[in-house]
């Protein structure tokens, strides 16, 4: 299980796990601030008044990355159901589909997604085809778009999977087309089960969205770049690092309080069902 | 075509075969309308895969498989017309996990019969009545017994108005003490005429509801009777074996 837990039980142990804390962090504290270029590192790294300076505009630009992230995100569910949907579909006509579905979720896995970002946002443009957008941003919610729904529509694919196939036959049974099926029965119930690792996938998104700073999008990255070689020093990307922090711990935690809830229901559901079988001698009690 | 003398299924011929596993080999079977069989056989002998091949969830490897006079095997029928009108209820219930009892008893009506939603509730509602589910209608499959989740299962089955109702061993998932009360529906639905083709396990249940009992073996119908016969004087050695091990299980 995903939760941060203490692990032992009573006082004794809270008190445990707080000394061996602060030991731990106290002894890496310690190895740091007695380094030979601790004093260097001191001045370039933790600037408090440069700290204070950049906060602001770096704060400011990270609405880019905002934006950028929430944009990609609809589109990344979007198209990921579909490439998902597409991979599954039967019979020998609509070959063709799945190959390109399939090809496509190969490709822009194996493509590291800074090469494609690169090849988008500065070849596309680069043609100079009329009517082609040459907005860095608009490449980069594209680029983006391109690699996370590949990854996406298999996180989809494995949820699809783990609908059993009595759940599809019982829809079809009802007279139900193949896809009425899929978007009132198989569906909800994949999408419900893959949210944890979607979310996952969602934190990282947002970090990646820094990576378009390299086709010249001014976002929180970029922003500290600039405040950087202004001052030469490393602060203001500390304060980036830490609106990172800030943004990632809860929705990590969330992922993990999903997780938790979803394998508590399927163990509970599971155990119940396991109960209703066997034919003789239930070990749950009362099942109505 | 229709004629009013046409059963309201009739199979010929049917053979399936799972790769080199040859399960059914040439099936003939007429079921009239309003009336009840019942398929016994041992474990393996094709019951639940005859099922499924009359409702189309199988594809067949030879024969015909009329319904009401049409041939529902012919190339190019409508699958999903002619499964409207057959309604199968599994062993394992199959209902939907999230949808609350009164979706999954809606569902067909609304997106297939296009039913609005009042009139498929309406109708729903009173069906769950019937069958003594109303106060469930609001809760999801999870919550409910076994048994109130078969009676769901038949209901939502029944909600299309089929014209032929397949059991596939609806209470083999159920403790004893649930069995009654869906042997009971079954009853009830026999009493009103529902023409139904049953697997089933339950001897006892077999030959008070049968109106004739067909002998599955190894793929073949072996010999099929009224049940009165066909539980006192089987025919051939093999129902006799089949009902003798039945007896010795104390299910019989
Ligand atoms: N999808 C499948 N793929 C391969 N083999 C199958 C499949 N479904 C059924 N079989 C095989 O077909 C044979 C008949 O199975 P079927 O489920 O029809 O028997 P049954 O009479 O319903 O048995 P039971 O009383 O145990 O339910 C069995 O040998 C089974 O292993
Ligand atoms: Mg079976």
């Amino acid at each position: 299980m995903a939760r941060l837990t203490v692990g032992g039980s009573g006082r004794r142990a809270l008190l445990i796990a707080f000394v061996s804390t602060v030991v731990f962090f106290g002894l890496i504290a310690f190895l740091v601030v007695n380094a030979p270029g601790w004093d260097q590192v001191r001045r370039q790294f933790f600037n408090w008044d440069n700290f204070f300076a950049s906060a602001p505009g770096i704060v400011a630009r990270f609405e880019v990355n905002v934006r950028l992230f929430l944009i990609a995100e609809v589109l990344i569910l979007t198209l990921g159901l579909l490439v998902a949907v597409l991979r599954g579909l039967p019979g020998p006509v609509l070959f063709p589909l799945r190959l390109l579905a399939t090809a496509y979720t190969d490709l822009f896995r194996a493509v590291p997604g800074l090469l494609v970002i690169y090849v988008l946002g500065f070849g596309v443009p680069g043609l100079r085809l009329p009517g082609v957008p040459n907005d860095p941003f608009f490449w980069g919610v594209v680029a983006l778009t391109l690699v996370y729904s590949a990854y996406v529509s298999e996180v989809y694919r494995a949820g699809i999977d783990s609908v059993h196939p009595s759940q599809a036959a019982a829809a079809r049974s009802l007279g139900l087309s193949q896809a009425q099926a899929l978007r009132f029965v198989v569906l909800p119930q994949a999408v419900r089960r893959v949210i944890p690792p979607l979310l996952n996938d969602f934190i990282g998104l947002q970090k990646d969205t820094v990576l378009v700073s390299f086709i010249g999008v001014v976002e929180i990255f970029r922003q500290s770049q600039i405040r950087s070689s202004a001052t030469f020093d490393f602060t203001p990307y500390l304060a980036t690092a830490l609106v990172f922090v800030l943004l990632t711990i809860p929705l990590a935690r969330i992922t993990d309080w999903l997780v938790a809830r979803e394998k508590d229901r399927r163990y509970a559901t599971s155990v119940r069902a396991t109960g209703q079988r066997g034919r003789r001698g239930r070990f749950l009690g009362g099942g109505g | 075509m229709t004629t009013v003398s046409a059963p309201t299924l009739r199979i010929e011929a049917l053979h399936k075969s799972f790769g080199d596993l040859e399960v059914l080999k040439g099936i003939d079977l007429a079921v009239a309308e309003h009336e009840v069989v019942c398929l016994i056989g041992a474990s393996g002998s094709g019951k639940s895969t005859l099922l499924r091949c009359i409702n189309l969830l199988e594809p067949i490897d030879d024969g015909r498989i009329f319904v009401a006079g049409e041939e529902i095997t012919a190339h190019g029928v409508d699958v999903d017309r002619i499964r409207r009108h057959i309604g199968i209820v599994f062993q394992a219930f199959n209902l939907f996990p999230h949808m609350s009892v009164l979706d999954n008893v809606t569902l067909a009506p609304r997106r297939v019969l296009r039913t609005d939603r009042p009139a498929a509730e309406e109708r729903a509602t009173a069906l769950l009545e019937r069958f003594g589910l109303a106060d469930k209608r609001l809760d999801y499959p999870d919550r409910l017994s076994g048994g109130q989740q078969q009676r769901v299962a038949i209901v939502r089955a029944l909600a299309m108005e089929p014209r032929l109702l397949l059991l596939d061993e609806v209470t083999s998932a159920l403790d004893p003490e649930l069995i009654a009360e869906v042997l009971a529906v079954i009853r009830e639905l026999a009493g009103e005429g529902m023409t139904m083709v049953i697997a089933t396990h339950e001897m006892g249940f077999a030959r008070d509801i049968a109106n004739r009992v067909v002998f599955l073996d190894e793929g073949r119908v072996l010999e099929d009777g009224p049940p009165d016969r066909m539980f006192r004087e089987p025919a051939e050695a093999r129902t006799r074996e089949f009902l003798q091990r039945i007896i010795e299980a104390g299910r019989l």
